[in-house]
């Protein structure tokens, strides 16, 4: 393992630049003649746009360009697509609405582009933009899924009936029906998973670049994937094709999943620069981030899951309503499915599982993937729905989740899903153990004592991470392969450079992936550089959500790592008239086992680029490639116990315990999946207690559009974590790792919501648990 | 934020006189509610005339029970002040409870309540404090000075240049925040003065701003104590209601925030 290799508490590399305001993300990039942009935008909706002019904002100080969709239209600009097809279950494909990068004839939420104003200074394209007169004739607005499928709401798309983007089933709905009709108890609930917004620290920016000398576009952008950006902006929005298109995602101030897709702003700024003769700069500010950054969750279902006389799961029937938004996002269509439905076995043995999908068109901002992405959605209905069980058949509920537990592995679950290993039980022991849970009672007494509710809750949840193989995520509808690639260059000194496809943002790739190089090769962490983000450098790539970097990203290092290391020992064996097979490396040298022979790394390295001495027919230079293709998911589990006191007068709900137990596999850096654990719980908790988006349901206005009205988790409303791991090796990929990005935000929501409705001893309370809604549920009970 | 001429008055005269020189200049105090209007548009001075500058607006003085704030005296400084401690402990609470410690550095007293927002603190302690506000041109008693939502009895052009108190001889503020804003969600002063009077005033529930709880200071002035207030009930006819709490959740922190405020007092 080594100081700096797997296993290592190897502070971040990164972070020296990110903490000192040295990073350079992409509103630091200026080049040459750039201008500002601003964006003109819906303020309804849902409108008819009946006149654009803009003559009088042509004339305002400053101005170079005003554009809208029709010139879009001129230059074939392509509509913006929803890569995973889904079909509803009569076999007809999604309902797919036509969405413009820039609205043409209808805006339909609000924050619609609808032009781009491209100024000297970014007040004045701000000015020219208040200037541009739009004619809008309102038409009535739905902005929940629910109502949206009601008889006479109003209608978004001509091609989606009824606003029905696919109604979809997975399972067996026969053989659930029968085990809930057989049962000796079912417990039925109808669950909300409340909408919100993604706010990674950094909001959204593109600077669109054309070079007429080169016919060639440079596009920087705020992307967990350039290169999925480059094939988008090639393949569908006919923007440039590959090979005259870099996307650079510089320093990315994280993205939870809302820069995985490619907006209409980035496809606006790269198309403008080209039309306007002038590179084109945009930066989005909060208010706007909130309006027009795809949203997550959003879900409301019943559920009904069975049991027998022993308490064990016979059955799990699941129905679901899904909130898309206006238009569909790039992969909004595979996270209320395959992303979702394929996790309902959770931790659990379950012989029967039927649920049925539908995702409808709203007027509010397309939904799409944000931080656990359909797991955090499923792990709460199951979660909610195993506490709420406890409760009515008398047992506690860690009794009836060993009842269930899956113990022997490989699982094939009736949902697609084969999980390859697992020891739920030693999560739950962990987590109960360093919670004293059986110690609860006398420190509720005490909290009584106090005039405080005391409550506990518990969540047993699964994830799947590294969404794989490609061929089997293409025949259920991907648009694209999920393979992740790398490669790995030793230069003649020995330091070596690292390029994957992977891409950072918050993740610290540079320390892990440097920690694979610095554990196989005994070179220090400082002698590695990772190479991302950048279409010119490294040749493909699938970025970075679904927790793949690590299971997937890592995978493909190892395999170039693994053509390196045979190459270099190859050298080594030459220089030392050893045999190859006797060559071992250690401390940063190559030895000849049971001698004293032995050559440096870097003199191996410089042997190589000499190429004085090379073994007969050996090509000089040191340099691999490889792509991954995993061969299944993976999937963490893990235990979360949480201890929440209620002040009966306020409702007011405070957390003051949370335990983690939580089995991600080989662990590569344990700081770093501790601080991913400590964010993602951060914003389970968030979900679970402060965070929710409110359209005004008449008019569509986002009443929560700053932080003055939208609650994000502060350090004082959460406590200290406490938390641990237990460890079953993935046999799935070469590192044996399972992903640790999104365990915490998937975990913690029904944990925290178990705990308070113990407390309150009322079950009937929706996220989030705000005081209000926890008093109102008090007082309803009493 | 649009395009702005920038002022630094040296004197109250030269801060009335700066402003009255355009129809659209604004004083600008500690900027925390008046700077992010500007950013967002959503106010356009032509002019904006600093105040943080001028020495006789400033500082806290406290003698014999009088105690004198300047209007442009940051959250910061009344919250440490070790007289304000002493004179009217609840103030300096609810000064250390204001926001966050950078609003608390930059955003005044004089500011604070020439913005009388429905939801700020300082309406709260003025009103149950009887505070006079004092102006370049008169002086005006806290109960004629909050007149509604974002409304004072201030005219055009008019300077706050400090707030007086007369020390009362118990006070108590308790404050539910907003989650999201950690404004008020519902604010309660109480204040008992030497001749066992009580006045009680309430922030972030009331549909029209900051308001008295008569039946609370009767209840008070015959009982100052909290479980004087368990037979009160708060009507929650005039209170506000929005996504954050309905009208019926702040009825009830009214009183819960009553009791903590009285029990706060001693
Ligand atoms: C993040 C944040 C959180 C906050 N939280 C709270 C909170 O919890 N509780 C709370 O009460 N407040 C809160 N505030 C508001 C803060 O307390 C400000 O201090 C206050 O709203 C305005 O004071 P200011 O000195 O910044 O005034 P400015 O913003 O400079 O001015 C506000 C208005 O008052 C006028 N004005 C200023 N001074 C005078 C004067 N002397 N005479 C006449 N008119 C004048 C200005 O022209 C302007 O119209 C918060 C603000 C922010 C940004």
């Amino acid at each position: 393992m080594g100081m700096e290799g797997i296993g290592a508490r190897v502070a971040r590399k990164e972070d020296k630049r990110f903490i000192t305001g040295k990073g350079k993300y992409t509103d630091d990039m200026v080049v040459p003649g750039m201008k500002q942009a601003h964006f003109v935008r819906s303020p309804h909706a849902h409108a008819k746009i009946v006149s654009i002019d803009t003559s009088a904002a042509e004339k305002m100080p400053g101005v170079i360009g005003i554009l809208n969709g029709a010139q879009l239209s001129e230059d074939a600009i392509g509509n913006i697509i929803c890569g995973w097809m889904i079909h509803s279950k009569d076999g007809s494909p999604m309902n797919m609405g036509v969405w413009r990068p820039l609205a043409q004839d209808t805006v339909r939420y609000v924050g619609d582009a609808i032009a781009i104003v491209v100024a000297d200074t970014k007040a004045q394209a701000r000015d020219a933009a208040e200037a541009v007169v739009i004619e809008y004739e309102t038409l009535p607005v739905v902005t929940s899924a629910v109502d949206a499928l009601k008889d006479g709401a109003p209608q978004l798309h001509a091609n989606a009936p009824g606003n029905l983007i696919y109604d979809w089933e997975i399972g067996d709905a026969a053989a659930t029906d029968a085990a809930i009709a057989a049962a000796a108890h079912v417990t039925e609930m109808k669950i909300i998973n409340n909408r919100l917004v993604p706010n990674p620290m950094e909001p959204r920016a593109a600077l669109g670049v054309y070079d007429e000398g080169e016919d060639h576009y440079t596009l920087w952008t705020t992307s967990q994937n350039p290169h999925v950006a480059r094939l988008v902006l090639s393949a569908f929005y006919n923007v440039a094709p590959e090979n005259k298109l870099r996307v650079i995602a510089p320093d990315v101030g994280g993205g939870f999943g809302s820069k995985i897709y490619i907006y209409p702003e980035e496809i606006v700024c790269l198309w403008a620069s080209k039309r306007t003769g002038v590179p084109v700069k945009w930066n989005c500010d909060r208010t706007e981030a909130f309006l027009t950054d795809a949203h997550g969750r959003d879900h409301v279902s019943t559920v009904k899951m069975a049991f027998d006389a022993n308490n064990r799961i016979t059955g799990f029937k699941v129905d679901t309503i899904a909130n898309l938004g206006a238009y569909m996002s790039l992969f909004s269509s595979s996270v209320p499915t395959y992303l979702y439905a394929t996790l309902l076995s959770g931790q659990y043995n379950i012989p029967a599982i039927h649920a049925n999908v539908r995702t409808v068109y709203t007027n509010t901002v397309p939904v799409d993937a944000y931080r656990g992405a359909g797991r955090p959605e499923a792990t709460y209905l199951l979660e909610r729905t195993m506490e709420t069980a406890a409760r009515e058949l008398g047992v506690t509920p860690a009794e009836l989740r060993r009842t269930n537990f899956i113990r022997e592995f490989p699982h094939q679950t009736p949902v697609i899903m084969c999980y390859d290993a697992g020891d739920y039980e030693a999560s739950l022991s962990a987590a109960m153990k360093a919670s004293d849970y059986d110690g609860f009672p006398a420190r509720k007494a005490e909290a009584k004592s106090r005039g405080k509710l005391r409550g506990i809750g518990m969540s047993c949840y699964i994830e799947a991470c590294g969404i794989a193989p490609s061929a089997a995520v293409g025949s259920l509808g991907a648009g694209v392969g999920l393979w992740e690639s790398a490669e790995v260059r030793v230069n003649a000194v020995g330091t070596v450079e690292v390029l994957t496809g992977s891409h950072s943002h918050g993740q610290g790739h540079e320390t892990t992936f440097a920690q694979l190089v610095a554990g196989r090769f005994g070179v220090g962490i400082d002698s590695v550089s990772i190479v991302h983000g950048d279409t010119d450098k490294v040749q493909m790539g699938m970025g970075t959500y679904g927790s793949r970097s690590g299971a997937v990203g890592m995978s493909a290092v190892v395999k170039a790592l693994d053509k390196v290391e045979a190459k270099a020992k190859k050298i080594a064996a030459h220089l030392m008239e050893a045999d190859e097979s006797d060559i071992v490396i250690e401390n940063g040298e190559l030895k000849v086992a049971g001698t004293d022979k032995s050559v440096p790394w870097f003199q191996m390295a410089l042997a190589a680029y000499t190429a004085h001495n090379l073994p007969e027919g050996m090509e000089p230079g040191l340099k691999e490639g490889a792509f991954y293709d995993p061969s299944n998911f993976t999937f963490p589990a893990g235990c979360y116990i949480c201890e929440v006191e209620v002040d009966p007068d306020t409702g007011k709900t405070e957390i003051v315990q949370f335990v983690a137990a939580d089995d991600f596999g080989k662990i590569i850096n344990p700081m770093i999946v501790e601080g991913q654990v400590h964010g993602g719980l951060a914003q389970g908790i968030g979900q679970a207690l402060l965070e929710g988006a409110h359209y005004d349901p008449d008019s569509g206005q986002l009443l929560t559009a700053s932080y003055m009205d939208y609650t994000m988790p502060r350090a004082d409303d959460l406590p200290s974590f406490q938390v641990s791991t237990t460890e079953t090796v993935c046999p799935s990929n070469p590192l044996g790792i399972k992903g640790c990005g999104e365990a915490g935000a998937i975990g913690s929501p029904p944990a925290l919501i178990n705990a308070i409705t113990d407390a309150i001893g009322n079950n009937d309370l929706t996220m989030p648990a705000t005081s209000q809604r926890v008093w109102a549920a008090l007082a309803s009970a009493r | 934020m649009y395009a702005t001429n920038y002022h630094r008055a040296s004197s109250v005269e030269d801060a009335v006189k700066l402003a009255s020189s355009n129809d659209e200049a604004k004083y600008l105090s500690g900027g925390q509610t008046l700077l992010p209007t500007m950013k967002q548009r959503l106010a356009a001075p032509s002019d904006l005339v600093d105040l943080r500058h001028v020495s006789e607006m400033k500082g806290i003085s406290v003698n014999g029970g009088k105690i004198r704030i300047g209007a442009a005296t940051t959250h910061a400084e009344v919250a440490n002040s070790a007289e304000i401690a002493r004179a009217c402990p609840a103030l300096a609470h609810l000064a250390a409870h204001i926001g966050d410690p950078h609003v608390r550095h930059m955003g005044t007293i004089g500011g604070s309540i020439a913005n009388n927002d429905p939801a700020a603190d300082y309406p709260a302690g003025l009103l149950a404090l009887g505070a006079t506000i004092v102006t370049n041109t008169r002086s005006i008693a806290a109960d004629d000075f909050f007149t509604g939502m974002f409304e004072t009895a201030l005219e055009d052009g008019e300077l706050i240049v400090a707030v007086e108190i007369t020390a009362p001889a118990k006070c108590g503020y308790a404050k539910f925040p907003n989650p999201a804003s950690r404004y008020a969600l519902t604010g309660v002063f109480v204040a008992r003065q030497g001749d066992g009077s009580v006045r009680v005033a309430v922030t972030g529930a009331g549909s029209d701003g900051v308001f008295r709880q008569a039946d609370m200071e009767q209840a008070l002035a015959s009982n100052f104590s909290a479980g004087a207030l368990d037979g009160v009930t708060v009507d929650d006819s005039d209170l506000m209601a929005d996504i954050h709490a309905s009208s019926a959740y702040r009825a009830n922190l009214v009183k819960v925030m009553a009791k903590r405020a009285v029990a706060a007092a001693g």
